[in-house]
């Protein structure tokens, strides 16, 4: 076990090759932190990661201990987060003699009108320029790929209002692999910067109040931090807290980050279960699980935006307790179940016996997610069915994920989770009762309708009517189906 | 072809060339307003406190708690402004409420900190004592309260109320449809100091620096010449930067003034969606005759546009839309009466179109809905009645070139091969039950110029220097729409010289006085025409230096590209020897160019003139896939072709085209502003007011094959080198898409017999998965539909 980390009043951050410190008050972000330091590339659109104007990228571990260049919001991410770490934003992609083949590409191919989205954009497409499966993604010709294997998912969570982002893509698309020189494609083979201990102590300028932020060097420090300050707010991705600290003022006096806790990250698998480390961030799982819980696999790309996916994390998305996130759903109808550790041990936890009220949940104090557990063997036929306003980077009005199994014509076993239409993520058990044992057919289906549209106390509100909701509770058993035959 | 339009030999004018500060966007070298805080030192920022009443008289505001809040330096309060408390143009729009507050989210006083957090925690400390108000915040609300506030104009031409007895087919309808949210990425922002001359220098993102400039002198009471207002860029401004900038900047400027301080007004996206004006919504009623041919014989109609609590633009953008309701087509007896919502709200303003889409959207709905009911497609129906030569609007002005939107209709038809696309969807549609397809088109003609004849004005400073290299600053502003490169095509190509020759400096208020918004898609007109005039003044002084030099007769000169020459000389000189050798013959090497645009003329009490310069034209083809399980559906091809007249800078328009009808597609299916409507104490607030809840276009939401064409042989006689103004008029292009939509519903409903037409079916606007899940049902079980809106509507016997 390595030492706890020594107390600091500033952080030091590597930016575009250049250290530079943080010494803002505790709750600055990455974003205010940069442009303090004059760098105002990137720009504050939202300020809740959902335009992407301040996206940077940050070398990050890679599964095979080398690094990979990561897009992130860095309006949500503390600045404090940062310490010891390697940042480039838009003004290192640059220099004196030359600019980068993105930004050369997008400049002129028209890709910037007002050009205050375009430092974002860039770094969006930057990391995916240097995302290593690129080069085998231009042969597989996915079709969410262009020619050159650039995912266009990866600008996602980049909002531009001027251009209709045509010329945007066809730039994307335009890119070639990195040269032989490139000194931002030689870093990735070399480790990340490690996730060293951090504590921080900073105090407030307008209010005095102190803060700290934590960041320990494994889970043991973490749980005994917990248990002896549990009013200390527990972060990962930080990009449910980061819209509380910049939308409505949250502040907290003591953070404590989990996300780069090597007892929580990675992916386990035995003979009963695949267990999911709570710290991995959803990228990570899209990637490394590679569609091997089909579930997940159809989840996880209509999950927020690749900005936030590269951040958050899937103990993070349970943490909040939120109705409207988008893994519980899916992940209630896959039985999943939470690994709970304190420094008392660890319990396992059924996710449908883990949401107890609106943002409330049996999470003790003291408590950390470690791991979610999917058991196996999977049910063969899955579907995860997200009604949203926009297709990419929205929020849910209603989310629903289907695990069925379907044996001689009857249903052996079906599993249903609902979110958003209740003050928790919900399982459909009225309805699981009613097919199961049922033939598999229209009929049954057609019969099962109000069942689940009976499911849940949906509420009207800006994204959509309590009737929308139910009506699309009441549809979502027959476009499963419809699915599952044009599928066969 | 005029003086104006013609263009010289080897002109740079019709290169495509990337924005002019392209490489300064993707490297983060472009600076916006909000950059420059770090650039100053004691730099005091500002936050509100805002109305938390939709309507309600002030008691009292205790300012003396935000004093005590470490970091707070000063609380600006109506009573601190020496000048006028105003910040619009029509004297109805107190900067700061002195005793009333009118919508929810209305600043009522500022906090000056020393950081915005200090700010932030001393605007929370203010106390606030209301007493509510009844207040009105739907449209609907407005006019049965008959709310009203500004003009009621009326259009009425031919014998709208007698032609009903000759029509065929008579129906009547209502629409009520949503506004818009700008989403300029970079929300408003001002940077006020006093500098060192002892003048008050505003940054400000504003697309209208002069009005900036206006309303900081008579805020503070000074005169004009002692504001110097600078716009750098704007990352976006789509008209929400016209307006609304001028109290922002004019609270900083007081604010710099009553500290000493540099002050930073920076509205982050909460506080700009909750504060500043967005597009009208609008309420319509009408009735429209046929004839037994399907052709338009009158519509009645009156149009009420949801204003807000102040009137702002709200006029002229009422009279946009009321002339183009006719959009493309020609209607012989009309009659439309107009008027303005006043409730509490946001006070509604301009937005790319500037009433020109409400007043179309209105018609195209109407076509729409009843063309099943004429036993017509909408394709047909629209098609059939556009207007042909010797035609005239409502407000007779004659329609000069009709010919070019059907050339463009039929090559869209012809190039989107839509009569094989009408085929196979039907075909595919025939076989699936929960997915339908459809193809619409729809034209635009939008009037270019201010429908205030003494806006049409534009000036700029052309400055050459010794060495030849040229300055160039003009009165419009860069929000992104390319107007910078135009204007550097326009000098280069006046003056004859490379591109590289010439360098453009940010709009200020001490270089170009007295300019107007950079607004109705004017900017190239106005100020290519403006800066093409200084550029021939200095260039025809130029000519008679280069007739000596070159021994040639002064009309023969020629500069091309930085080449001097004369017809029947032999020798050439360069540009910059030809520089050299006019200022050591004491000849100016400077100019102001000033542009007017003639012909115009217009009369607000009747409605009636020629108030635009020339028209714009287009075509668009959309198609949709929709799927019935949740009303979700995606834009699987468009095909435009739109009218730029001779194109000054291809790239940047097609630019303008596809940002515009992205932009368009946004307002009429996915953006969703929400207003409280209920009595809780919430009433008024808007619900939709991060970009959390308010969706604009994503890459999602983009046209899977996206082709945009220019029309050919599109010369403009009336504007600089025959080109057309393009912001704008693309933005309705969307309408394709809404009506694509329409009839993918109808194709759930039941199917008469191959081949025939389906229900008509009503759409909600926007019509987001939501809205359209409920056509769809409407339309597959008649049962479901919802009665309220449409009760006006049906066949109704001619009288």
């Amino acid at each position: 076990m390595s030492a706890p980390a020594t107390q600091r009043s500033t952080a030091q951050v590597s930016v575009n090759s250049t250290v530079h410190e943080f010494d803002g008050p505790p709750h600055t972000n990455a974003l205010d932190f940069l442009r303090g330091a004059g760098l105002t590339a990137a720009k504050e659109g939202c300020a809740e990661g959902e335009c992407g104007a301040c996206a940077i990228m940050v070398a990050r571990p890679d599964a095979d201990g080398t690094t990979r260049w990561t897009s992130v919001n860095s309006c949500l991410l503390p600045a404090a987060a940062l310490d010891g770490q390697e940042v480039i934003t838009a003004e290192g992609l640059a220099d004196a003699e030359s600019v980068h083949p993105v930004q050369e590409e997008l400049a002129v191919r028209g890709g910037s009108q007002c050009g205050y989205c375009t430092p974002g954009f860039i770094c969006s497409m930057a990391a995916e320029y240097y995302r290593p499966e690129r080069a085998e993604d231009a042969i597989a010709a996915d079709h969410h790929c262009g020619p050159n294997g650039f995912d266009i998912h990866s600008l996602s969570g980049n909002l531009c209002r001027c251009t209709g982002y045509r010329p945007i893509r066809d730039a994307a698309y335009a890119l070639g692999q990195p040269e032989a020189g490139d000194t931002i494609a030689q870093r990735r083979q070399k480790p990340a910067p490690t996730s060293a201990s951090t504590d921080i102590h900073r105090a407030d300028t307008a209010t005095g109040e102190p803060g700290r932020y934590r960041r320990p060097s494994t889970l043991a420090e973490a749980l005994d931090i917990l248990a002896a300050e549990p009013e200390t707010l527990v972060v990962a991705g930080a990009t449910d807290w980061g819209v509380e600290v910049n939308i409505k003022g949250a502040r907290a006096k003591s953070m404590l980050a989990i996300d780069r806790l090597p007892e929580l990250r990675g992916i386990r698998r035995t003979e009963d279960y695949i267990e999911l480390g709570a710290a991995h961030t959803l990228s990570e799982l899209e990637r490394e699980l590679a569609g091997s819980i089909p579930l997940l696999g159809k989840l996880i790309p209509q999950f927020a935006s690749r900005l936030i996916r590269n951040a958050a994390t899937i103990g993070g998305n349970l943490g909040t307790g939120s109705p409207i996130g988008d893994a519980p759903p899916a992940l209630l109808a896959l039985e999943a179940q939470l690994v709970l550790t304190s420094l008392q041990g660890s319990r396992v936890v059924d996710l449908a016996e883990y949401f107890t009220g609106y943002r409330q949940t049996v999470r003790a104090a003291g408590e950390l997610i470690t791991a979610i557990r999917i058991p196996l063997p999977l049910a063969p036929m899955t579907s995860f069915q997200k009604i949203a306003k926009r297709r990419f980077d929205d929020i849910s009005s209603v989310a629903i994920g289907y695990a069925v199994s379907v044996e001689d014509g009857v249903v052996a076993k079906a599993r249903i989770g609902l979110g958003g239409v209740a003050a928790t993520p919900l399982r459909a058990d009225a309805t699981e009762a009613l097919l199961e044992g049922s033939a598999w057919t229209l009929e049954t289906v057609h019969g099962a309708a109000e069942t689940l549209a009976a499911e849940g106390t949906p509420m009207d509100d800006h994204r959509a009517s309590a009737k929308y909701r139910t009506a699309m509770l009441r549809s979502s058993l027959e476009r499963f189906y419809a699915e599952q035959e044009a599928g066969r | 072809m005029s003086q104006l339009s013609q263009r010289p030999t080897d002109p740079i004018v019709g290169e495509s060339h990337h924005h002019e500060s392209a490489f300064g966007h993707v490297t983060g070298a472009a600076l916006y307003t909000d950059d420059l805080v770090g650039r100053l030192a004691g730099v005091l920022h500002a936050y509100p406190v805002q109305s938390t009443q939709a309507h309600a008289k002030l008691n009292s505001v205790d300012i003396a708690p935000a004093y005590e809040v470490p970091g707070v330096v000063r609380v600006i309060t109506a009573a601190d402004i020496p000048g006028v408390n105003d910040q619009g143009v029509k004297h109805d729009e107190p900067m700061l409420p002195v005793d009333e507050v009118m919508f929810f989210g209305q600043p009522i006083v500022w906090v000056l900190g020393n950081d915005l957090e200090a700010a932030k925690a001393g605007a929370a400390a203010v106390a606030v004592d209301y007493e509510p108000l009844p207040s009105l915040v739907s449209v609907r609300d407005a006019i049965e309260a008959e709310s009203f506030h500004g003009i009621q104009p009326v259009i009425d031409k031919g014998d709208a109320t007698g032609a009903f007895a000759d029509a065929a087919h008579v129906f009547e309808g209502e629409f009520e449809f949503a506004g818009q949210e700008h989403f300029y990425l970079e929300t408003q922002a001002s940077l006020a100091q006093i500098d060192e001359s002892g003048q008050i220098f505003v940054q400000c993102s504003t697309q209208h620096p002069t009005e900036t400039q206006d309303i900081v002198s008579h805020v503070l009471g000074v005169p004009a010449h002692e504001v110097t207002v600078q716009c750098l860029r704007m990352g976006g401004g789509f008209g929400g930067k016209e307006m609304q900038p001028h109290g922002y900047a004019a609270l900083a400027a007081l604010g710099a003034k009553l500290t000493g301080r540099p002050v930073r007004l920076r509205l982050n996206r909460t506080l700009d969606i909750t504060m500043t004006g967005k597009r009208h919504g609008f309420h319509s009623s009408w009735k429209i005759g046929f004839t037994a041919e399907g052709k338009i014989l009158a519509l009645d109609a009156t149009l009420t546009a949801d204003g807000g609590w102040s009137l702002d633009l709200s006029e002229p953008v009422l009279t946009r839309a009321m002339c183009h309701i006719d959009n493309a087509y020609w209607v012989p007896n009309i009659r439309v009466s107009g008027r303005i919502a006043k409730c509490n709200k946001t006070s509604q303003t301009a937005f790319r179109g500037f009433g020109g889409p409400q007043g179309m959207l209105v018609m195209e709905d109407i076509l729409g809905r009843v063309a099943p009911k004429l036993g017509l497609t909408a394709r047909e129906l629209r098609r059939r009645n556009f207007y042909t030569a010797g035609q005239d609007t409502p407000y007779y002005q004659p329609v000069r070139h009709p010919e070019r939107m059907e050339a463009a209709w039929d090559q869209v038809v012809s190039t989107a091969e839509v009569e094989a696309r009408e085929a196979e969807i039907e075909q595919f549609n025939a076989g699936s039950e929960n997915v339908k397809r459809a193809i619409a088109l729809t034209p635009v003609k939008f009037g270019i110029s201010f429908n205030l004849t003494a806006f049409n004005q534009g000036g700029a400073l052309v400055l050459v220097y010794k060495d030849g290299s040229v300055l160039v600053t003009h009165g419009g502003t860069e929000m992104g729409q390319g107007l910078h490169m135009k204007m550097l095509q326009v000098a280069a190509t006046t003056l004859g010289v490379p591109l590289s020759t010439v360098r453009l400096a940010p709009t200020r208020t001490d270089k170009v006085p007295n300019t107007s918004a950079t607004a109705a898609s004017s900017g190239t007109d106005l100020n290519g025409g403006a800066v093409k005039d200084a550029c021939e003044q200095i260039l025809g002084r130029l000519t008679q230096v280069a007739a000596g030099i070159l021994g040639a007769p002064a009309h023969e000169v020629s500069v091309t590209r930085g080449i001097v020459s004369a017809l029947s000389s032999k020798k050439t000189i360069t540009w910059e020897e030809l520089i050299n050798a006019a200022y050591f013959q004491r000849i100016q090497l400077s100019a102001s160019g000033f542009y007017r645009t003639e012909g115009l003329h217009w009369d607000l009490s009747i409605m009636t003139g020629e108030p635009f310069k020339y028209f714009a034209y287009g075509v668009a083809a959309s198609e949709v896939e929709v799927n019935r399980f949740d009303g979700s559906y995606t834009l699987r091809r468009v095909d435009i072709v739109h009218d730029v007249g001779d194109s000054l800078s291809p790239l940047i328009d097609l630019g303008q085209i596809e940002g515009g009808f992205v932009q368009g597609a946004g307002w009429l299916t996915l953006e969703d502003l929400r207003w409280d409507e209920s009595d809780k104490p919430s009433r008024g607030r808007l619900a939709t007011q991060a970009a959390s809840t308010y969706k604009i276009p994503s890459f999602s939401e983009a046209p899977e094959v996206f082709n945009v064409s220019l029309l050919d042989k599109a010369h403009e006689e009336g504007a600089v080198y025959g080109s057309k103004a393009v912001g704008e008029p693309p933005l309705m292009l969307a309408f394709s898409v809404r009506e694509a939509l329409r009839d993918a519903v109808a194709a759930f409903g039941a199917q008469p017999e191959p081949g025939g037409l389906g229900p008509s079916v009503e759409l909600a606007s926007p019509a987001t998965p939501e809205a359209v899940f409920w056509a769809i049902e409407s339309v597959r079980s008649p049962a479901m539909t919802v009665p309220a809106p449409t009760a006006a509507e049906g066949l109704s016997v001619p009288s």
